[in-house]
């Protein structure tokens, strides 16, 4: 549904995205994941057609963004990062408006602007002025704004920003409830958020694509690098330099003691299993072994190890 | 056609939901009605100083309502002149620093229908500013009859004045993102155009001088004032207009280039 290759955008100091490329297929909700300034709103203002590309290209439903515009524009539902709210209007009046230079049919505007108030539990505000709402519901009459006309592609930028936790779940089950018939490119900074609603993951980082994968994949790959939690019973500084030298361990972090018994944390090399070797050390040792685990990293964890390799190297 | 009524439709209910569109109408049928009263109470002296002077030089012809539409419609251009950029501060200003303009240029709507639809709800706004001045004037045909010709001449001269310095104020609402600095630096300008002929009296040579008197907004009022159609005026207004809206488009077109 969405092609987008060899994306670039250069303003006059700095690069915001370099040779950006990836697919979104029809039904298929995307994450957009990174830090802020990574990135994610030039590409979203690019795609939405709010500005233009320095080069490459974005294809939605085969119209070229920057050749046919208007047949993007009209297939695409778009939320900025801060909602487009004019505050003077009222909720209805300002759906209104947004329907019509959306070119919904005049006889269907009422029908169309009513299911989206309902999509979006607006109702019970739509006589408001839009500057008197609260900061949830000017976010979520921001989504309805992007609803209208119901357009097969959906673009949220930051779509849960300034919600609380009840609104946030409310409008991640509204999401994934729109994917399937909609295509969805959502970003955000926070990291359940797309283990939550997402099929696919784009994790971008100073404007380069550094990961596209599942979730759960992207969490398997990342399981190669073995972290294993720990609690021994033993002098401390002492485990910690003998784990540190054993082959395959890349480093160890000492996480709390409690009656003489420590916590550690061992992040061992990618695809080696060393939770034997390390069994063996502690007992040849003659400290006492409480307890060993495999640790899930969290995609969290990926994320800061993805964003932050490349400043280790 | 339907996008474009629609962005006007939404420009004039701001205009009418925010605060500005009565304080300006307030004032400027304040001071409308205060002018002309004025103007009234000068041309009556000056027939009551002509006809003591038609009983010793003899009967003089005299049109005193062409004479006070024509003193009170030249200060009224005055007057819009110092509307005009509280007309067109806001009109792109505000969608910048609201965020709204992310809006209107992701829709399917052209960056020209865009334009033209905030041009036009200033100009309907402008209209409506022009029709108050019916007030006094509608009184002047209750008690006399003035040549409806030059009076409809100088509206025309008034529309068009409008429309030129008005695409000039929204060009300059595409530069800010802060609407008073938008209204003062088109108020800079606009009087820059008004003035512009005092400056050509210490111009020394005779070309800059013409120019320099070209240029000036007001002097091209005056035949539409006196009742005289003149197609060089007519350019003059609609080239400024159509100038001034191009600037407007391409000023748009690098809003996105630049985010």
């Amino acid at each position: 549904m969405i092609t987008v290759e060899n994306l670039t955008k250069r303003y006059a100091a700095k690069m915001a995205i370099e040779s950006v490329s990836f697919q979104v297929e029809k039904g298929e909700i995307l994450g957009f994941l990174g830090p802020n300034g990574a990135g994610k709103t030039t590409t979203m203002r690019i795609i939405a057609g709010f500005m233009p590309a320095s080069d490459g290209t974005v294809r939605v439903d085969g119209f070229d963004v920057f050749e046919n515009p208007l047949d993007v524009r009209r297939r695409i539902g778009y939320l900025p990062e801060n909602p487009p709210l004019y505050l003077e209007m009222t909720v209805a009046g300002y759906l209104r408006f947004v329907a019509k230079i959306k070119g919904v049919p005049k006889e269907k505007i009422d029908l169309e602007i009513k299911r989206v108030m309902e999509r979006v539990s607006i109702t019970d505000v739509a006589d408001r002025i839009i500057a008197k709402l609260s900061k949830g519901y000017k976010q979520r009459v921001g989504l309805g704004q992007a609803l209208i006309g119901d357009p097969p592609v959906l673009i949220l930028d930051e779509p849960t920003i300034g919600l609380d936790p009840k609104q946030i779940h409310e409008v991640r089950e509204l999401i994934k409830d729109l994917a399937g018939n909609h295509t969805v490119v959502l970003s955000t900074h926070i990291l359940p958020e797309v283990e939550q609603t997402c099929n696919r993951v784009v994790i971008i980082d100073r404007g380069k694509i550094v990961a596209i994968d599942t979730p759960q994949n992207l969490r398997f790959q990342l399981q190669g690098a073995e972290r294993v939690f720990m609690e021994i019973q033993g002098p401390a500084p002492e485990i910690t330099s003998k784990l540190k030298a054993m082959p395959g361990v890349i480093d160890v972090h000492t996480l709390g003691s409690n009656d003489g018994r420590h916590r550690f944390q061992v992040d061992g090399e990618l695809k080696k299993d060393i939770r034997s070797d390390l069994a063996r050390t502690v007992v040849q040792n003659g400290w006492g072994l409480y307890e060993l685990q495999s640790v899930t990293m969290s995609l969290e964890d990926i994320f800061l190890k993805l964003t932050t390799a490349e400043e280790r190297e | 056609m339907r996008n474009i009524l629609a962005i006007v439709e939404r420009e004039l209910r701001a205009y009418f939901t925010s605060p500005i569109a009565y304080v300006v109408l307030t004032i400027f049928v304040f001071l409308s009605g205060l002018f002309f009263r004025s103007i009234l109470a000068q041309v009556l002296q000056m027939g009551l100083m002509s006809q003591l002077q038609a009983q010793q030089l003899g009967p003089r012809a005299m049109d005193m309502p062409g004479m006070i539409t024509r003193g009170f419609l030249s200060t009224m251009s005055v007057i819009l002149l110092f509307v005009m950029p509280m007309l067109t501060m806001g009109l792109f200003s505000e969608e910048k620093k609201r965020g709204t303009i992310e809006l209107l240029l992701t829709s399917p709507v052209t960056d020209l229908q865009v334009v033209l639809g905030k041009f036009f709800a200033a100009v309907a706004f402008f209209v409506i500013l022009l029709l108050t001045t019916w007030i006094p004037t509608g009184f002047l045909y209750w008690y006399s009859s003035p040549a409806s010709g030059p009076i409809l001449t100088a509206y025309l001269g008034l529309l068009l004045y409008g429309l030129a310095l008005m695409a000039i104020g929204l060009f300059i609402s595409t530069l800010t993102e802060n609407q008073i600095i938008a209204a003062v630096v088109s108020f800079g300008i606009v009087m820059v155009l008004w003035l512009v002929d005092v400056f050509a009296n210490s111009v020394d040579s005779s070309n800059g001088k013409a120019v320099l008197t070209y240029l000036s907004v007001l002097n091209h009022l005056d035949d539409f004032m006196k009742g005289v159609l003149s197609t060089s005026h007519i350019i003059f207004y609609l080239s400024l207009m159509l100038i001034a809206l191009f600037l407007t488009y391409r000023s748009i077109d690098s809003l996105r280039w630049r985010g």
